[in-house]
């Protein structure tokens, strides 16, 4: 994956440039008052340097020795941090100079050590110690240069000396100008300004790291486990579930993960398992009309032969043999449709908790002789349901002898549980009969979805006619299309043998906005579900006010060997044993079936070396009032 | 031109299942001819005349159903019996819903087969003698609000949710001399399309009535094992013969006829 499209590197980036702004932001200000303070100080000096120059030179001024004066002032200017000391007169020029090269030149009044008094050509007399300072550049441009002018103001004992050299009129007889190299000031800010950038260099770096590191724990690593784990789904390996979850938003999506692949498996085994069992039930059909027509001619000849050897007892009893074995295989024969799922079940009110004790006594030797535990929480509430009693009891004997064996010869427990669960009725009721308003039928035995009959309508999209089967489980959607429809277009609905509209004029769909189709249901309300086909929405009022569907649910458990994980996908096959001889391999899946007819489902969970649960789900209440 | 006459067309893919029939029909003095599909059978039908057809429902190309659907288009109303290696209830319901009149599963006893051939024979004589605006045939058709299984069997839902059933004075017209009737016990269940009542006749034959619809039995008519003859004169309402509570109504009735589209 490009690097630069990874989660680490995008929070890298954002954190780093939020710490380069703030980090940059306080360099600012704390450089700029690291600056002023030295500057302040600078000033301070400047100035303080500049009173002790006039204090001092005050004698020597007065006595009027100018050499005097300019010794001092060249000595001074000697000082490495001192860059000029020079002192002006009135009219600009240059009496004294730490470079005596100046001296003698005259300044213009607009030049910057003068701007400050003489900006409006007249010469203010006080300014503060901030005007009378200024900051600017040296002649070789490599560093910066504070100024400071002090103005030597006229007093009378400078106009009573006895030089007589000034007047008593003027104020201000001239200007001290001190300049001093800011190099000093100027690398140290420098240098504070480099402390300040590798800080921020080395946090960033630090935060980098940081981020990269808990990026790469927390989000890389799940996330790499996840695509891995899809992939491996995707590849369809259902089997495979991500280990390690942390507590977080991705360890959530990891278990939903988990928890989806598990459905999915299920979901399959169980659509495996139907498609298995049909074709085995079209080839029990296919064998079941293969052998019935030669025993049609071995049962007739038969019966002819005995009424042909009235008069020979001992032929007699032979032929009735041959016709008594025919009619038991005519019985297989329909016990193998019966398995094929093709003869209806028959269903009565049974008790399953009784069935369970049926079930139990028959094979109660067995139980003592494994040394076997047998544990029975009954829900005494339980209520009667509609099913095949025979078939009830051989699907808990299957499994109790099944535990039996797991738990082996040492001795161990089955336990069987009875309890009541409910279950949502969307997704799984099925819709038996639907009519259009004029009572005309809708359902089509002859197209199936999932086995079961369609609802038929007519649908005309544009100019095109066609046919649409709708999936008859409530709230599914896998329904067929006769014809290819525009889902932007308007669909219009109608009976197939009336032609009556089944749109519903008053009613929008409610996820959609449109239109919304309408069929009753004999005795159980109406169905209305969404028109345009561009979503599934479906409701059908009384069944969702009846609430959620009521199972009864029987686990038995046992603590027997356990299913190991490779033979777990087989079991509900036909054929599969690990019983050898023992076993015909068709028990779980007889089960199977047998459950699939009742219209309940059956799952497993084991453990190899602690157990397994079988746990079968049966629908309550008379299958008849289940639409 | 009258066209050649035989009792029965045998319609089978299996020589060895027409051999089996054909000695049936012959022990009871039948005639008959017998093809290998149902095209051939069409012609058949076309060049002679026949009281009777047994279909196989699975056959090549043109299956039972197809034929039977071939047939009532045709307006021939030979009566067909419909019989099949692959017995489900569904194809014996859908069998006497397509306008068979009976339905016999493979392999079958010669019996079993006796009884069926002797009361389709019977059934087509009275056919006929209808036809033929006889005045000693009077068939009294089942109330409107009723429905049937086949032209046999008849149910009628009652108020509280049960059903009645019965048998039709037309099945009833098909028995030769009733001798017994033999009825299954209370809350045994019934399945549709499986027998559901034993008429034994004078000729010793066992006829087996099909049940209707599928359900427990909560009330028999014991009178009519004492008196067989109440089925016989008042078929739909003294004469009913199992009061039984329904397990799947609403499914099973849509394959059942209504007896109001007999009266048209």
């Amino acid at each position: 994956m490009n690097i630069f499209r990874t989660i680490s590197y995008k929070l890298i980036l954002v954190v780093s440039v939020t710490v380069i702004l703030i980090i940059g932001v306080y360099s600012y200000f704390n450089i700029k008052s690291q600056s002023d303070v030295l500057r302040a100080e600078v000033e301070r000096h400047a100035n303080q340097l500049s009173e002790s120059v006039k204090n001092s030179t005050r004698y020597v001024m007065l006595l009027n020795q100018r050499d005097h004066i300019q010794e001092m002032i060249t000595r001074i200017g000697k000082d490495p941090a001192i860059s000029n000391v020079r002192i002006l007169n009135k009219e600009g020029e240059i009496i004294y100079s730490a470079k005596s090269e100046d001296i003698g030149k005259m300044l213009d009044k607009k030049a910057e050590s003068c701007y400050a008094c003489h900006a409006e050509n007249k010469a203010i007399e006080k300014l503060s110690i901030k005007e009378r300072t200024r900051i600017f550049k040296s002649d070789t441009d490599q560093y910066r240069i504070l100024g400071v002018i002090n103005p030597i103001y006229n007093e009378r004992s400078c106009y009573e000396a006895d030089c007589h050299a000034h007047s008593s009129k003027s104020k201000v007889l001239g200007v001290l100008d001190i300049t001093i190299s800011l190099a000093e000031v100027d690398k140290r800010i420098y240098d504070n300004q480099i402390r300040e950038l590798i800080f921020a260099l080395i946090s960033i770096t630090g935060i980098g790291f940081i981020i990269g590191f808990f990026v790469k724990r927390w989000v890389d690593r799940p996330v790499k486990e996840l695509v891995k784990a899809t992939d491996q789904v995707a590849a369809g390996n259902l089997n495979f579930s991500i280990k390690n979850l942390s507590n977080d938003e991705l360890g959530t999506l990891g278990r939903s993960f988990n928890n989806m692949t598990r459905k999915l498996d299920e979901t399959n085994q169980q659509l495996y398992q139907s498609t298995k069992m049909a074709s085995l039930g079209q080839l029990a059909a296919g064998v079941a009309h293969e052998i019935n027509n030669p025993l049609t001619g071995v049962l007739t000849y038969s019966s002819f032969l005995l009424k042909r050897t009235k008069d020979n007892p001992q032929i007699q009893e032979d032929l009735n043999v041959i016709v008594r074995e025919t009619m038991r295989s005519r019985e297989i024969v329909k016990g193998l449709l019966d398995f094929a799922r093709q003869s209806t079940p028959k269903k009565s009110l049974i008790d399953v908790n009784e069935i369970i004790t049926r079930a139990e006594s028959v094979i109660k030797n067995q139980i003592k002789l494994n040394r076997v535990s047998f544990i029975k929480n009954f829900d005494s509430a339980l209520p009667k349901i509609t099913a095949d009693a025979n078939q009830i009891q051989q699907v808990f004997l299957n499994l109790f002898v099944n535990a039996i064996d797991a738990v082996g010869q040492n001795g161990g427990s089955i336990t069987v549980t009875t309890s009541q669960i409910n279950l949502s009725p969307k997704g799984t009721t099925q819709i038996k009969n639907a009519v259009c308003a004029k009572t005309h039928s809708l359902i089509d035995s002859e197209h199936k979805v999932g086995g079961m009959p369609t609802i038929k309508f007519k649908i005309k999209s544009g100019s095109t006619e066609g046919l649409i089967h709708l999936d008859p489980v409530y709230g599914n959607k896998n329904h067929s299309f006769g014809i290819a429809i525009d889902k932007n277009s308007a669909l219009s609905l109608s009976c197939p043998t009336c032609g009556l509209s089944l749109i519903d004029k008053n009613n929008k769909c409610p996820e959609c906005g449109g239109p919304v189709y309408k069929i009753l249901i004999p005795n159980q309300g109406s169905l209305e579900g969404c028109a345009s086909f561009k979503d599934s929405w479906q409701k059908w009022d009384l069944i969702d006010k009846a609430g959620e569907k009521k199972f009864i649910q029987i686990q038995i458990a046992d603590n027997g060997c356990g299913i190991p994980p490779e033979n777990l996908s087989k079991i509900f096959e036909p054929f599969f044993s690990t019983k050898g001889q023992k076993g015909t391999g068709l028990g779980l899946s007889v089960i199977w079936g047998i459950i699939d007819n009742h219209n309940g489902s059956i799952s497993v969970q084991t453990e190899v070396g602690k157990g397994t649960i079988f746990s079968i789900k049966l629908p309550q209440g008379d299958s008849a009032k289940n639409i | 031109m009258m066209k050649e006459h035989f009792n029965i067309l045998i319609i089978d893919d299996e020589q060895v299942v027409i051999d089996s029939i054909s000695k049936i029909v012959l022990m009871e003095n039948y005639t008959f001819v017998s093809v290998l599909d149902a095209r051939e059978a069409l012609i058949k039908l076309e060049q002679y005349d026949f009281d009777l057809i047994i279909c196989d429902i699975m056959l090549p190309e043109m299956d039972g159903f197809q034929f039977l659907s071939k047939v009532e288009s045709k307006r021939i109303d030979t009566p067909v019996i419909m019989t099949t290696g692959f017995s489900t209830i569904e194809n014996a319901v859908k069998a006497l819903y397509s306008g068979a009149i009976e339905f016999v599963p493979k392999p079958f006893t010669v019996d079993e087969l006796t009884s069926v051939i002797h009361r389709g024979i019977k059934y087509n004589s009275l056919l006929r003698k209808k036809k033929l605006n006889d005045d000693s045939v009077l068939i009294v058709p089942c109330p409107s609000k009723y429905f049937r299984l086949g032209y046999s069997a008849w149910m009628n839902s009652d108020f509280d949710g049960s059903v009645l059933i019965g048998a039709t004075d037309f099945f009833m017209k098909t028995l030769e001399q009733l001798k017994k009737i033999e009825l299954l016990p209370l809350n045994e269940i019934l399945t549709q399309a499986s027998p559901a009542v034993k008429f034994e006749t004078e000729d010793g034959l066992i006829h087996q009535l099909y049940s209707v619809i599928s359900g427990t039995i909560i009330d028999r008519n014991i009178r009519i094992t004492d008196e067989p003859e109440l089925l016989e004169k008042d078929p739909y309402f003294e004469g009913w013969i199992y009061r039984i509570i329904p397990s799947e109504p609403a499914y099973e009735m849509k394959l059942l006829i209504p007896c109001s589209s007999d009266r048209n």
